[in-house]
């Protein structure tokens, strides 16, 4: 883990919304996400399912299936352009090369027809034209080597099933960095792997990851994968960032009420006493379909007030780039105008 | 601890579990077996919660599976107040597997879509009722009226009792799955991995709610997991699996606090701690490779490819449980009496050998 406060922002991503049209209604899967990734940072997201992690991500590489889905709004700069204003064609030219991603589950991610060679020297060859087949089959030898698959030579020429999990994974890897990414989507890469294995894999991205100065966006639902890996945590809920801080201080100081409940409702192998109750989030995560304008998170907070009911909270700064969206931290004035505004909406319909 | 004094509950014994593998279109014939589980003996006390962690292709399910005879255990025994479940004839087997139930992990494809949620929950005693092996015959009403307070006991509204599995989220569709293993009041729970297929706050949820049932009902819990923090949390002894064979069986405090076996060790300290200070300080054992297929069978430690502190003795000698103190147990040869880093492997391979033709 390494923080680089001056390296330079590779990905900016702005106010991104993506909704699906579906027979019940609009669902708005990502409402709002604002999040940037420098040179060489991870990033973390974390969110339960349904919380608009992996919608975020497949956004950023435009592989929202449309229709139903749409991008609505935002921005995501990268290279100084707007990747959501691409061509479909200059979009595929930075789609696998620029930016790559891993995917959560290994078997089914790997076309099981093909070589494994096949596979990579494609990904290879349909990025850089000039590169000839027999450079391609080197550069992916070179690059399964570095993922740490024995006899790299041998073992290119077998077809997926051949591999096991942990191994399917690394030539995942193998192939997202192929191309030199600059930015790597992992979008829970360790998920369907045992812990053991789960080790392995991330300290493998962790390391390739600093070699390489790739940014990487890792989602993941594990609380502790979060803690060694990231530099920067986004936490989700329902469609949005309702927690942005470095780890550390997340994890020393979880602002939002939900934050809290899910590092208190983890139990920890190295401090819980036996016999203690697990700290728990009543009740069910939203649906996402036609929620109303205020807080999602308020039917299971604990600490909800009258105005988490009305209206959605503004994003507070506490200092050192911590974010948090939560009325706890808005002053009196700006509560009470938000009530007045919500009542005035109210009487209009 | 007053816990070894007591009469177990559940005494599993050099329990085997092979699955044949066999070739041939017309005319199979058996070329090799899945050693799933092979040769595991542990024995499950009143009272309390005994945790089985490993990772995937140990052994774990297929553990509970063959206690509960949903497969015919190829050899070994599985004793339950006083009868051995694998040879007692199917009445008798029936009438003492009441007692024991279980709980799945998927709760999306562990209950019957077609079902509503009270002919799921009745299920067990309707059909306990037909086969006539329950103590009190009930009636309907009486099997209404069990429903109804199950489900209020595991916190789903009673309302809800003519829905279907689908309009549940997968936190209540655990939760009925719980209402179905209480439903005959049994004495012993087999949960294969019930919380890891459920978001964080909603394992949360679950796990207090079965802390909470074995306080009201006295149960007893046999908990799969994969998460060990899962495990440390709800268990008062804890085995660990490795390739079809148990490595290590402790209390959880003295397995957590000092762990023996070198797979437990590397298990322990790869699991991830959601804390970014402990995370950074900590040291990781990273083992090499992945978990061997179990399909061979084996002469020396099941872990052997793998471990950090093999031994030329390990390669050829299967090591026994070694009691540790009375709270440890563990397989593995560094804590045998004898100093065995020394012994060449010639040395070990003649001893082998020699056992061996002693045997025949």
């Amino acid at each position: 883990m390494s923080m680089k406060p001056n390296a330079k922002t590779v990905l900016d991503v702005k106010d991104l919304q993506t909704y699906f049209k579906t027979d019940a209604g609009i669902v708005k899967a990502v409402d709002g996400v604002s999040f940037s990734v420098r040179e060489g940072e991870t990033i973390g997201i974390v969110g339960e399912s349904g919380s608009g992690k992996s919608v975020t991500n497949l956004s950023l590489m435009r592989l929202i299936p449309s229709p139903p889905g749409k991008i609505v709004g935002g921005e995501v700069i990268f290279e100084g352009k707007d990747i959501l204003k691409l061509s479909e064609k200059q979009m595929r030219s930075i789609r696998g090369k620029k930016i790559s991603m891993i995917f959560q589950d290994p078997m089914t991610s790997l076309n099981p027809f093909l070589k494994i060679s096949t596979q990579m020297v494609e990904t290879i060859r349909l990025h850089e034209k000039d590169v000839s087949k027999q450079e391609a089959l080197e550069r992916s030898i070179d690059m399964l080597k570095l993922v740490g698959i024995p006899s790299a030579e041998k073992r290119i020429q077998n077809y997926p099933h051949q591999f096991s999990g942990g191994m399917r994974q690394r030539v995942m890897i193998a192939q997202a960095l192929s191309c030199n990414a600059e930015v790597l989507i992992a979008d829970e890469p360790t998920t369907a792997l045992d812990v053991t294995i789960q080790a392995q894999i991330l300290e493998l991205i962790a390391k390739l990851s600093n070699q390489m100065g790739t940014a990487v966006i890792l989602i993941t639902h594990d609380l502790g994968v979060v803690a060694g890996m990231c530099d920067q945590v986004c936490v989700m809920y329902a469609g949005r960032i309702v927690e942005k801080a470095t780890t550390d201080e997340l994890y020393a100081r979880p602002s939002h009420p939900y934050t809290e409940g899910l590092i208190k409702s983890v139990p920890r192998m190295d401090t819980t006493k036996k016999g203690n109750r697990l700290f728990s989030i009543e009740g069910q995560p939203p649906n996402v379909i036609d929620l109303p304008p205020c807080c999602p998170f308020h039917p299971r907070c604990h600490k909800a007030m009258e105005v988490c009911r009305q209206a959605y909270p503004l994003v507070k700064d506490l200092g050192k780039g911590h974010e948090v969206a939560c009325w706890l931290f808005a002053e009196e004035s700006e509560k009470q105008r938000a009530l007045n505004e919500a009542n005035i909406k109210e009487k209009a319909e | 601890m007053s816990i070894e004094k007591r009469k177990p509950l559940l005494e599993v014994r050099d329990l085997k579990q092979h699955f044949p593998i066999t070739s041939g279109a017309i005319l199979q014939k058996q070329v090799g077996a899945i050693r799933a589980v092979d040769g595991i003996s542990f024995d499950v006390y009143p009272g309390e919660t005994l945790g089985i962690v490993g990772e995937s292709g140990c052994g774990k399910s297929t553990t509970v599976r063959s206690i509960s005879q949903l497969n015919k255990p190829t050899s070994g025994s599985v004793i339950f107040n006083g009868i051995d479940l694998v040879k007692a004839d199917t009445r008798t087997m029936l009438k003492a597997r009441l007692d024991i139930q279980m709980i799945f992990q998927d709760p999306y494809a562990s209950l019957d879509p077609r079902m509503t949620v009270r002919s799921i929950i009745a299920e067990p005693m309707v059909i306990y009722n037909n086969r006539r092996l329950l103590e009190t015959p009930m009636s309907p009403m009486d099997i209404e009226r069990r429903v109804e307070e199950l489900m209020e006991r595991v916190g789903l509204n009673k309302a809800f009792k003519n829905r279907y599995p689908h309009e549940f989220s997968g936190g209540q569709r655990q939760r009925i799955g719980i209402a179905r293993a209480l439903a005959l009041n049994p004495k012993i729970i087999l949960a294969d991995e019930p919380v890891s297929a459920l978001d964080v706050s909603i394992q949360s949820q679950i796990l207090n709610l079965l802390a909470d049932l074995q306080k009201e009902f006295g149960l007893t819990y046999l908990f799969i997991a994969h998460d060990l923090a899962v495990i440390q949390h709800i268990s008062t002894r804890v085995a660990v699996m490795y390739l079809g064979k148990i490595v290590e069986i402790s209390e959880a405090v003295q397995l957590y606090d000092n762990p023996l076996h070198p797979y437990t060790i590397a298990l322990l300290s790869a699991a991830p701690i959601p804390d970014p200070k402990v995370e950074r300080e900590r040291k990781r054992i990273i083992l090499t490779g992945d978990v061997p297929s179990p399909d061979k069978e084996r002469t020396g430690c099941y872990f052997y490819d793998r471990c950090p502190k093999k031994m030329p003795w390990c390669s050829c000698h299967i090591p026994p449980m070694l009691d540790i103190n009375e709270k440890q147990q563990v397989a593995c040869w560094l804590y045998d009496k004898r100093d065995l880093s020394k012994v060449t492997m010639e040395e070990a391979e003649a001893d082998a050998a020699k056992t061996a033709s002693e045997k025949t």
